[in-house]
């Protein structure tokens, strides 16, 4: 195969940053939430409950006077304002 | 192929470290079949792992033998999964927890009628058929009785177990957390149940609610397996000697070394019953 | 005469509360209780996995709200596969028309990084080059777990923001592109890259040749990383 001589160089120095930066690799390993944790099927019951109030009558009705309560308001939006907290009118 | 009569413990990924730094002392481990059906990656690097040092135990959660109908196509992907691994055994729920095309991601009851005694012995010998292989079935453990049940649940697996040819596995703590629930007495079930056709027990913990009537135990499987539970099991074990026999933790689940415990505490009364037969 | 299936009576039990006749019937004062028990294991199930499928998405609405807004989901889209790990693909778009959370416009973003995540985590296995290799291979062939998303919102930066340990807060704006990658140690990599790096990789998932892809921009520090994480693969497997 032909290869045009800036192409090699460029391959040349992939291969040479590969191997440098694999000690970095380790320590960029970066805590967080898995898709490898836990498994999505098991055979358990749930934490199941007779109690009405977590069984899927919950949130019917009021429901939406939920409002998301996460740590979204600290993230700035592209339009500039924050994620709210107010209720959403819908 | 078989399980031989050890302990073996639900493989859970957060614990494949400790288990390859240890190297336990185990039997073989139990793992659901629905986790090990994507493509490729971690699960499947895993299992392919844990499979070279251990015998392993396939357990379908999703297969919903007392639905219906059979899913081909999950019957299909199973079928793959165990000519993958090859494992030791394969294990079922007599339940159902499909309906249509939905997966409801739980194991739902049924009546134990003759119609759906018919219909289970299709489907065990369907999924025999298609993988080739003997199969187990597992009693539920069950929040309801239905009015319409006019077989008892020891016969009617006794029943499905002789004309399909299959085995059983024995969840211990499901027939405590059944009997306590349905006010009926485990040692009389234990009485009436085939413990001849059982290849592979099952232990795992479970939550107390109170109902007028009574306690309700929820087969939660997050925390230790309780007193009672280990009590029938050394009863179980008396009469049917030493069987392979697994720990389920499936909810909070522990660091290592307090799952290893529990399935020591298995092992023990296990070898005990062992030393026994060869005295 | 034909009466519905034990089972359709059961499952619609579960949707709207109604116990099937003949449940618990020596305790038929508790059958409801001990019915529901089923109704909140169904729910909580799926809830838990939907959850466990998008824990940033969690994080972001906080549980309480992600469990009711799972529901809804869960009732538009209901698994159809019992691998559950196939199932929320539809859980970005559906974020998108979710009035509640039209406050939040980058939701549908971050849930299309972590469904993404989850695809890279499960993706089929192939055998990587030699990095020497690559100087003989005229079509790199990429990894199959990689993938380049093109997001309308600073979705890397959000998710990164909201791993564990991290308080959350975001200066990024504006649109990101994400790389997503399996490492060599079999998890999962996200980061935002630039978009000429970008387009450089998307050329070679196109099936570029590397002549044509590197002249996009300086072909290096993509080369190198796409070495370094074994993300060069042979095309015999």
């Amino acid at each position: 195969m032909i290869m045009n001589a800036k192409l090699a160089t460029a391959i040349a120095a992939a291969i040479t940053m590969s191997g440098t930066v694999a000690a970095n690799a380790k320590t960029e390993m970066e805590k967080c939430y898995g898709v490898s944790l836990a498994g999505q099927n098991d055979c358990a019951a749930g934490p199941g409950t007779t109690c009405a109030g977590t069984s899927t009558t919950d949130y019917q009705g009021n429901a939406w006077k939920l409002v998301p309560a996460g740590t979204c308001a600290d993230i700035e939006t592209p339009a500039g304002h924050n994620g709210s907290l107010e209720p959403i009118e819908s | 192929m078989a399980l031989r009569a050890g302990t073996g413990v639900g493989f859970k990924p957060q614990h494949f470290t400790a288990i390859q730094g240890t190297a336990p002392d185990l039997a073989f481990f139990e793992v659901h079949a629905e986790n090990y059906m994507g493509a490729g990656g971690a699960p499947h690097a895993m299992l392919t792992r844990l499979r070279q040092d251990y015998q392993l135990s396939i357990h379908g959660v999703g297969l919903s033998i007392g639905g219906t109908h059979l899913n081909s196509d999950h019957l299909q992907r199973l079928k793959a999964l165990c000519d993958r691994y090859q494992p030791d055994s394969f294990s079922e729920h007599l339940a159902w927890s499909s309906h249509g095309n939905e997966f409801l991601n739980d194991l739902l009851p049924l009546p134990y009628t003759p119609q759906n005694l018919d219909r289970i012995c299709d489907h065990v010998d369907q999924v025999q058929e298609v993988l080739g292989r003997r199969m187990l079935l597992e009693n539920p453990a069950t929040y309801v009785t239905f009015a319409e049940s006019s077989i008892p649940e020891t016969e009617f697996m006794t029943r499905i177990a002789r004309r399909t040819g299959c085995g059983l596995l024995l969840d211990v703590s499901n027939v405590f957390v059944s009997c306590v629930n349905h006010r009926t007495d485990p040692l009389a079930y234990l009485a009436e149940f085939p413990l001849d056709l059982v290849d592979e027990i099952h232990l795992g913990g479970h939550e107390e609610e109170e109902l007028p009537s009574g306690p309700l135990l929820i087969d939660a499987h997050g925390r230790e397996v309780a007193q009672p539970v280990w009590a029938l099991f050394g009863h179980v074990l008396d009469r049917r000697g030493a069987v392979a026999t697994l720990v389920e933790w499936d909810n909070d689940v522990p660091d290592w070394a307090t799952l290893k415990a529990e399935a020591d505490r298995a092992d023990a009364m296990i070898r005990e019953r062992d030393s026994h037969v060869a005295a | 005469m034909l009466r519905p299936d034990f089972t359709t009576v059961f499952r619609a039990g579960l949707a709207n509360g109604t116990v099937p006749a003949g449940t618990s019937p020596d305790l038929p004062q508790e059958a409801a209780q001990r019915f529901a028990v089923y109704r909140n294991n169904v729910a909580h199930s799926l809830s838990q996995a939907l959850a466990r499928r998008f824990p940033v998405i969690e994080r972001l609405v906080g549980s309480q709200f992600f469990a009711a807004m799972a529901r809804e989901f869960i009732a538009a889209h209901p698994p159809i596969s019992p691998v559950l790990q196939e199932w929320g693909g539809a859980f970005p778009k559906f974020l998108e028309g979710f009035a509640p959370v039209g406050g939040l416009p980058y939701l549908p973003a971050v849930a299309g990084l972590e469904w993404a995540r989850g695809l890279a985590y499960h993706a089929a296995d192939a055998v990587p080059i030699a990095p020497e290799d690559l100087h003989r291979i005229e079509r790199p062939r990429l990894h199959p777990s990689v993938r380049v998303l093109r997001c309308n919102h600073p979705a890397v930066s959000i998710w990164q923001a909201n791993q564990p340990g991290q308080d959350g807060r975001v200066s990024a704006r504006g649109h990101e592109i994400a790389l997503i990658w399996r490492k060599p140690d079999l998890s999962v990599g996200t980061m935002s890259i630039p978009p000429l790096q970008a387009a450089l990789i998307e050329a070679l998932l196109d099936g570029a040749t590397l002549e044509a892809a590197a002249l996009v921009t300086d072909p290096v520090p993509v080369l190198g990383l796409l070495l370094r994480e074994n993300l060069i693969c042979t095309t015999g497997v």
